[in-house]
C-alpha cells in the first residue's frame, strides 16, 4: 500500500493518473462491442436507423447497436444506465402499426426495428418563486393550463419507459392531490416521451416536477432528523471541526477521506 | 350501505363544502361513500358528436375503475359529472361498434367495458333508496319562518335519458325539503339556465342571469336559493359580486347546497357543513333564523 501511495507523489505519475482517468471515462462511454471479433458473433439481425438498414449483433442494446453501426452519440446519451433520461428512442417494428418508445441504453434491439433517437423534447420550463405559490390545484393550472385539455386517453402512460402511471398524476394535479403527483412521478427520468406523444400537448414531466417541489415544500411532513441536524448546524456545532478541515493540507485530507468510517449498508 | 363514489375535480377544489356536507349527511343516513380509486376527469362536457370517441374515453375509463372494484354502481354529487358519465354510459351501451373501438383504444385496461355500471345521482339515492320518510325521521331541528327557492339547473334534467326528474317541472328538491320541514317557494326559475360555462368568457351574460334568478327568488320571499350543481352555485353565488357592481340596487341572497340544508336539519356539526366556503356568508341569516 505504502509504495503505491508513494508513486502517486511523483509529478510524472500524477500525469499518468490524470490521463488514465480520462482514458477510463472514454472507455466507459465506448460501445461495449469494441474489441469483439465479428467472426465470433453467432446471431445477427437487421435494424433500420432512420430508414437505413444495418446488420448488428443480436445481443446489443439499441444504443450499442447504433454505435456498432457507426453512429457516435453527441446527444441522446448520458449515463448508459437508465437514469439520466437522455437516450429516448421511438421505434416501430416491421409489420406492426404500433409506435413504441424505449430508453436506448436499456432496451435490447429486435429484428426489424425502425429506430430514431429523440435527444430533446421541446418544452418550456416555467420559472416561479415557490415561496409565493398557493398550495392548491390552481398552481398547476396557472403554469401548465393545458392540463385541463387532458382527455384521459392514456397515451402518455403507454409512452413511459419507466412504466409510470403518467395520466394518473396529470389527473391528480387537476384535483390538487399533490402527494399522488409526487409519488406517482417519483421515478420520472424526464426523458420527455410522454410530452412528445400527448395529443393535448401537455408537458407532463415539468408539471410533475412542479408537483414534487410543491409537495416537498408544503405537503410533506418535515423529517425529524433533518430538523435536528439543521438545528445543530445553526448552533455552530460543527464549526470547530469544519475550521480544522479547512486548514488541513490536501495530502492529510486525502488520508482522512480514504480512512473515514463508512456508513453501514 | 357502502357505495362507490365519484367526486370529480370541482368537489375537490371549489365545491369542498358540497362534498363535506354530503358525506356527513349520508353518514347520518347510514351510507358510506367510498371514493373511487384512480378516478380521472369525467370528461367535463359530454361530446355530442357521435364519432368523437376520444372525448368519451374519460367517463368510460372511470366506469372501468368501478368494475375493477367489483362494483356495478357509481354515485355522483356533481351534476356535470353525473350528466357526462351517465350519457357516455348510455352511448356505449347502445352503440356496440363504438364501444368496441373505445375498448381497443383503452387496450391497457384489463376490463372490456360493456356499459353495465349504473350511474346515479345522490338525489336519486335519497329519493329512491333511502326515501323521504326515512330522511324525515332524522330531522332534529325545526325551521320556522324560513323559505328556500329550490334551483335545479339543467344538467340533472336534460336530456330526458339522463334526467332524474320531470325536465319542465321537477319536484324532487321540493319533496326533499318538505320531508325536512323546510318551506319552499314556487320558483318558476328553478330550471332556468344559470349561464353555465359562459362564466369563463362572457361574465356579463352570467351576471344578467344571476341578477334575474336571485332577484326573483327574493321577490317570492325566499331567504336563500338552494342548488345541487357546483357550476350553478358558482354562478349564482360567486357572481353576485359582479351583479352588485352592475345593478347597485341588487341585494342578493345566500346560495347553499341542498346537503348543507339537510345537515342543518339533522343538527350536524357546523364544521362538516363548511359554510365558510360559500361566497355570500349564510351564517348571519342562519343565526337570525335560529338555525345555528
Ligand atoms: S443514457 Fe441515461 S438513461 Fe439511457
Amino acid at each position: 500500500m505504502k509504495t503505491k501511495k508513494k508513486s502517486v507523489k511523483t509529478k510524472k505519475s500524477m500525469k499518468t493518473e490524470k490521463k488514465s482517468i480520462m482514458a477510463r471515462i472514454a472507455e466507459s462511454t465506448k460501445s461495449v462491442t469494441t474489441g469483439v471479433e465479428e467472426k465470433d458473433i453467432k446471431h445477427w439481425l437487421t435494424i433500420y436507423i432512420m430508414g437505413k438498414a444495418y446488420k448488428v449483433p443480436a445481443v446489443l442494446t439499441i444504443m450499442q447497436a447504433m454505435e456498432y453501426a457507426g453512429y457516435k452519440f453527441l446527444r441522446s446519451c448520458g449515463c448508459r444506465a437508465g437514469f439520466c433520461g437522455a437516450c429516448s428512442t421511438v421505434y416501430r417494428k416491421k409489420g406492426e402499426y404500433r409506435l413504441q418508445t424505449a430508453m436506448a441504453c436499456q432496451t435490447r434491439v429486435e429484428d426489424g426495428m425502425y429506430l430514431v433517437q429523440i435527444p430533446f423534447a421541446p418544452a418550456e420550463k416555467v420559472t416561479y418563486d415557490i415561496d409565493k405559490e398557493d398550495y392548491s390545484a390552481s398552481v398547476f393550472l396557472k403554469y401548465y393550463p393545458e392540463i385541463a385539455r387532458c382527455v384521459s386517453c392514456n397515451t402518455c402512460t403507454k409512452a413511459c419507459p419507466q412504466d409510470l402511471e403518467v395520466m394518473d398524476y396529470v389527473q391528480a394535479s387537476l384535483k390538487g392531490d399533490f402527494s399522488s403527483v409526487a409519488e406517482d412521478s417519483f421515478d420520472c427520468i424526464q426523458c420527455g416521451l410522454c410530452a412528445i406523444r400527448c395529443p393535448a400537448e401537455i408537458v407532463h414531466y415539468n408539471l410533475a416536477q412542479l408537483g414534487r417541489r410543491m409537495y416537498g415544500k408544503y405537503g410533506m411532513p418535515e423529517p425529524e432528523h433533518l430538523k435536528k441536524r439543521l438545528g445543530e448546524i445553526k448552533s455552530a456545532k460543527f464549526e470547530k471541526e469544519l475550521r480544522k478541515l479547512v486548514n488541513t493540507r490536501r495530502k492529510e485530507l486525502e488520508k482522512i477521506y480514504t480512512g473515514r468510517d463508512m456508513e453501514k449498508e | 350501505m357502502k357505495l362507490s363514489y365519484y367526486p370529480g375535480c370541482t368537489l375537490k377544489t371549489n365545491a369542498k363544502n358540497f362534498e363535506d356536507s354530503a358525506i356527513a349527511v349520508l353518514k347520518t343516513l347510514g351510507v358510506e361513500l367510498v371514493e373511487l380509486p384512480r378516478w380521472n376527469c369525467c370528461g367535463t362536457v359530454y361530446s355530442l358528436a357521435s364519432d368523437d370517441l376520444i372525448h368519451k374515453l374519460a367517463p368510460i375509463r372511470n366506469l372501468i375503475r368501478v368494475k375493477e372494484q367489483g362494483e356495478d354502481r357509481l354515485v355522483t354529487l356533481c351534476a356535470m359529472c353525473y350528466n357526462t358519465l351517465k350519457r357516455a354510459n348510455i352511448f356505449v351501451k347502445k352503440d356496440k361498434e363504438s364501444r368496441d373501438k373505445m375498448n381497443d383504444l383503452m387496450d391497457r385496461e384489463k376490463i372490456n367495458y360493456e356499459g353495465d355500471v349504473k350511474v346515479f345521482h345522490i338525489l336519486e339515492l335519497l329519493r329512491d333508496e333511502i326515501g323521504f320518510d326515512e330522511i324525515g325521521k332524522k330531522v332534529k331541528r325545526k325551521f320556522n319562518g324560513f323559505k328556500v327557492a329550490p334551483y335545479y339547473g339543467c344538467l340533472l334534467l336534460r336530456p330526458e335519458e339522463a334526467g332524474i326528474d320531470d325536465m319542465e317541472n321537477p319536484t324532487l328538491l321540493e319533496n326533499l325539503f318538505n320531508s325536512l320541514g323546510v318551506e319552499t317557494v314556487d320558483f318558476p326559475y328553478k330550471n332556468e339556465c344559470c349561464g353555465a360555462y359562459q362564466t369563463v368568457n362572457k361574465v356579463d351574460l352570467v351576471v344578467q342571469r344571476t341578477y334575474t334568478i336571485i332577484n326573483y327568488a327574493k321577490k317570492l320571499g325566499a331567504d336563500m336559493v338552494v342548488t345541487s350543481c357546483p357550476l350553478c352555485e358558482f354562478n349564482l353565488d360567486r357572481r353576485q359580486e359582479e351583479v352588485k357592481k352592475k345593478f347597485p340596487d341588487f341585494e342578493g341572497l345566500p346560495v347553499l347546497y341542498f346537503t348543507q340544508i339537510m345537515g342543518l336539519a339533522f343538527g350536524l356539526d357546523k364544521k362538516s357543513l363548511r359554510f365558510d366556503l360559500n361566497y355570500i356568508n349564510p351564517e348571519p341569516l342562519l343565526k337570525d333564523k335560529k338555525l345555528l
